[in-house]
C-alpha cells in the first residue's frame, strides 16, 4: 500500500493558531506517527480518517483520492473505509461486546468484507467477552474489543491513535502481542500514533517524526530513531532497533540468549519460540565501546562492529555510529573517551551492552526479516 | 372511592388521561427535533428559538390560552384555514385541549431531551462514522438509543404537566363536560358551587393517585432503560 499525505490545517484561536503542515509518503506495513504530545499526531490521523477537514492539500490511499482540496474531493469519513482505534476505546455503551464488534459489518458491502467475527475473536482472544457490556470490561479488554470492532468493518487502512496510552504497564504487555499478530497476519496497513519510543521501535517499519505540526523526518525505524535526541519525543533518546533470533532460553538465570550476525547476546527472559526473530531497541546511552579484548568485566553482551561515523551529540557526549554486520548501532560516549581510545572511522571495536538495559516492553517478536 | 364517582367525573378522568396522552405523543417528534436543533446546531437566532420554546413556562397560562384562541379559534388565521382545508376544529374541542397541553408541556419536554443529548459523547458518533455509518444511521443506532432516558423523562414531564394544565385549557377550549372538562377544570367547577367540596376532594385524591402512578412507572422504566442503555 502507499499512503500519501500532504495537508495543511489551522486549529485553535486565530491570533495563536496551531498550524499542522505535514507531508509524507509511506509504503510500510506499520507506519508510526511519532512525536511529542501536541506535535499534531492526533490531528493528522483525524484528517486521514475524515473526522477533520484539511484547509488544503491532498490525501491518497493507493489509487483512491480521499481528499483533494484543489479538485474539491472530500470523501466523507463513513465512505473512506479507514478503521480507527481511539485512545479511549470509544466502545458503544448501549451495545454488548458482540454488538460493538459487528457494528461496522452491516455498512460494508459484501464483496469488500475480508474480516469474519470468528477470525477476529480468535485473533484477539475475546471469545469470553462477547456477551458482556463495555462497562464490565477492563481497560485492556476494552482496547482489544475496540481493535476488533475496527477490523470487522474490513478497513483498507487501520489508524491506531495511542491505543496503549491510557493503559498501565501490565495492560500494555497484554495488548502489544495482539498488535504484532495483527501486523503479521492481516493484509492491511496500519498507521500507529505514539509518543512512546519503545512501542514504535517494537512495531513500526516506517517512522514519520512530527514536531510542532511539521514532519521532521520520514524513513525506516533505524534511520529516524537513530537521529539526535533533541529531535525525538519527551524523554525519548536516540537508539536503534536490532533484529536477532532466539537461540535459547535460560529460565534458571532469567535470560534469553539471542543470535545476531555480530555476536551472541542475552536479554531478560522473553516469551518467544526458539528460532523466532526478535526486534529489540538499544538506546545509544546503554552502549559502551572497547577497543580489542575488554578483559574481565561483567557485561555479557559483546558485539563486534566497525565505526562508520562520529558525530557530536548533547554535550559531553559524542555519538559513535557502528556497523554491526549490516545493522546500525549507536553508542553515546564522552568526548574524552573517544580521544583516549583514538577512535576514528573504520576502526574495529567491541560494543558492550548490559543485559539489564533491555526493557522487556521494547522487545518483541519480529516479522520475517528484510521486509522493512 | 370509585363507587362514589358520578358519570361526569368519570368522563373528566377519562378525558384528562386521553388529552395528556395525545398531547405527549403528538409533541414527541417535535420535541426530539427541537431538542436536537438546540443542542447540536449552531445557527443565527438560536437564542430566539430557545426563548420562544421556553415562553409557555414563564408566561401566564391564560395568555397562552388566549393567544391560541386568537390563532386557532374558528376565526383565527390558522383555525380558519384548518377548518376550510381539513375540516379540523380545535376551539372548544378536546383536541384543542390537547394542543394547549402540548404547548404548555413542550418546554419541559425539550429541556429534558436536550440535557440528555448534551450528555452524549459526540466522539462515539465520530467512531460510528469511521465504522461506515452515515449520518442517519449514526442517529438511529447511537444518538437515539443514548438519548432514550432523556426522551422518557421528557415524556413523563409533559404528561404530568398536561394532567395539571388549567389556565390555557379553560381559556382556549372552555370547560364543557364530556368534551373539554378535565380533572382540574372539574375541580374548579365543584369549588364554584355550594356543597361541591366532596366532589372536589374525590377528584383531588384521584389526581394525586394518577400523578404518583405516572411518576413511579416512569422511575421504574427509566431505571430499566438506563441499565439497558448504559450497561450499568
Amino acid at each position: 500500500m502507499s499512503l500519501s499525505v500532504a495537508v495543511e490545517k489551522r486549529l485553535g484561536p486565530a491570533e495563536m493558531p496551531f498550524v499542522l503542515d505535514a507531508e509524507f509518503l509511506s509504503q510500510g506495513r506499520i507506519t508510526a506517527l511519532f512525536g511529542r504530545s501536541g506535535a499534531g499526531k492526533s490531528t493528522l490521523v483525524n484528517l486521514i480518517a475524515g473526522l477533520l477537514r484539511p484547509d488544503r492539500g491532498s490525501i491518497r490511499l493507493d489509487d483512491a483520492v480521499l481528499f483533494d482540496g484543489a479538485a474539491g474531493v472530500d470523501v466523507p469519513a463513513h465512505r473512506r473505509r479507514i478503521g480507527y482505534v481511539f485512545q479511549e476505546g470509544r466502545l458503544f455503551p448501549h451495545l454488548s461486546v458482540r454488538g460493538n464488534l459487528v457494528y461496522g459489518q452491516r455498512f460494508t458491502a459484501r464483496q469488500d468484507r475480508w474480516a469474519t467475527l470468528d477470525e477476529i475473536v480468535d485473533l484477539l482472544g475475546i471469545d469470553a467477552l462477547l456477551d458482556r457490556r463495555p462497562a464490565a470490561l477492563s481497560g485492556g479488554e476494552k482496547q482489544r474489543v475496540a481493535i476488533g470492532r475496527a477490523l470487522l468493518a474490513s478497513p483498507r487502512l487501520l489508524l491506531m491513535d495511542e491505543p496503549l496510552a491510557s493503559l498501565d504497564r501490565e495492560r500494555k504487555h497484554e495488548i502489544i502481542p495482539y498488535i504484532e499478530r495483527l501486523r503479521d497476519r492481516m493484509q492491511m496497513p496500519i498507521v500507529y500514533v505514539s509518543h512512546a519510543i519503545d512501542e514504535v521501535s517494537r512495531l513500526a517499519d516506517t517512522v514519520v517524526l512530527l514536531d510542532a505540526g511539521k514532519v521532521v523526518a520520514v524513513g525506516r525505524v533505524n534511520d529516524v530513531l537513530g537521529g539526535s535526541a533533541e529531535m525525538l519525543a519527551d524523554g525519548a533518546e536516540a537508539g536503534v532497533v536490532l533484529t536477532a533470533t532466539v537461540l535459547a532460553h535460560d529460565p534458571e538465570n532469567g535470560v534469553t540468549r539471542l543470535n545476531h550476525p555480530a555476536g551472541e547476546f542475552s536479554i531478560p527472559l522473553v516469551d518467544l519460540a526458539v528460532g523466532a526473530p526478535v526486534r529489540l531497541r538499544v538506546r545509544a546511552r546503554d552502549v559502551a565501546l572497547a577497543v580489542g579484548d575488554p578483559g574481565r568485566i561483567s557485561i555479557r553482551n559483546r558485539l563486534a562492529g566497525t565505526v562508520t561515523a562520529i558525530t557530536d551529540a548533547a554535550p559531553p557526549s559524542v555519538a559513535v555510529r557502528l556497523d554491526l554486520a549490516g545493522d546500525p548501532l549507536i553508542a553515546n560516549v564522552t568526548r574524552d573517551a573517544v580521544r583516549d581510545l583514538g577512535l576514528k572511522v573504520g576502526d574495529h571495536v567491541t560494543a558492550l551492552i548490559k543485559s539489564a538495559a533491555f526493557d522487556p516492553l521494547s522487545v518483541g517478536g519480529a516479522r520475517t526479516q528484510g521486509t522493512s | 372511592m370509585f363507587e362514589g364517582l358520578t358519570p361526569a367525573e368519570w368522563e373528566a378522568i377519562r378525558l384528562s388521561i386521553r388529552i395528556a396522552f395525545v398531547a405527549m405523543l403528538a409533541s414527541l417528534p417535535f420535541g426530539v427535533a427541537v431538542a436536537l436543533l438546540l443542542a447540536r446546531v449552531r445557527f443565527p437566532g438560536r437564542t430566539l428559538v430557545d426563548g420562544i420554546v421556553h415562553l409557555p413556562l414563564v408566561m401566564p397560562p391564560v395568555v397562552t390560552g388566549y393567544l391560541l384562541l386568537l390563532l386557532f379559534g374558528r376565526r383565527g388565521p390558522i383555525g380558519a384555514w384548518l377548518e376550510s382545508t381539513f375540516g379540523i376544529v380545535l376551539a372548544f374541542r378536546w383536541t384543542g385541549a390537547a394542543l394547549a397541553c402540548a404547548i404548555m408541556g413542550f418546554p419541559l419536554m425539550v429541556r429534558a431531551m436536550r440535557l440528555s443529548i448534551e450528555a452524549i459523547d459526540e466522539r462515539l458518533e465520530a467512531a460510528a462514522a469511521t465504522l461506515g455509518a452515515h449520518r442517519l444511521a449514526v442517529f438511529a443506532t447511537i444518538t437515539l438509543p443514548l438519548m432514550l432516558p432523556g426522551i422518557l423523562a421528557g415524556m413523563v414531564l409533559a404528561f404530568a404537566r398536561a394532567l395539571g394544565e388549567f389556565g390555557a385549557t379553560i381559556t382556549f377550549v372552555g370547560n364543557i363536560p364530556g368534551e373539554t372538562q378535565t380533572i382540574p377544570t372539574a375541580i374548579y367547577t365543584y369549588t364554584q358551587v355550594p356543597g361541591g367540596d366532596v366532589g372536589a376532594l374525590r377528584l383531588t385524591a384521584i389526581s394525586i393517585a394518577i400523578a404518583l402512578a405516572a411518576l413511579v412507572a416512569s422511575d421504574v422504566l427509566a431505571r430499566r432503560v438506563a441499565r439497558k442503555v448504559l450497561g450499568q
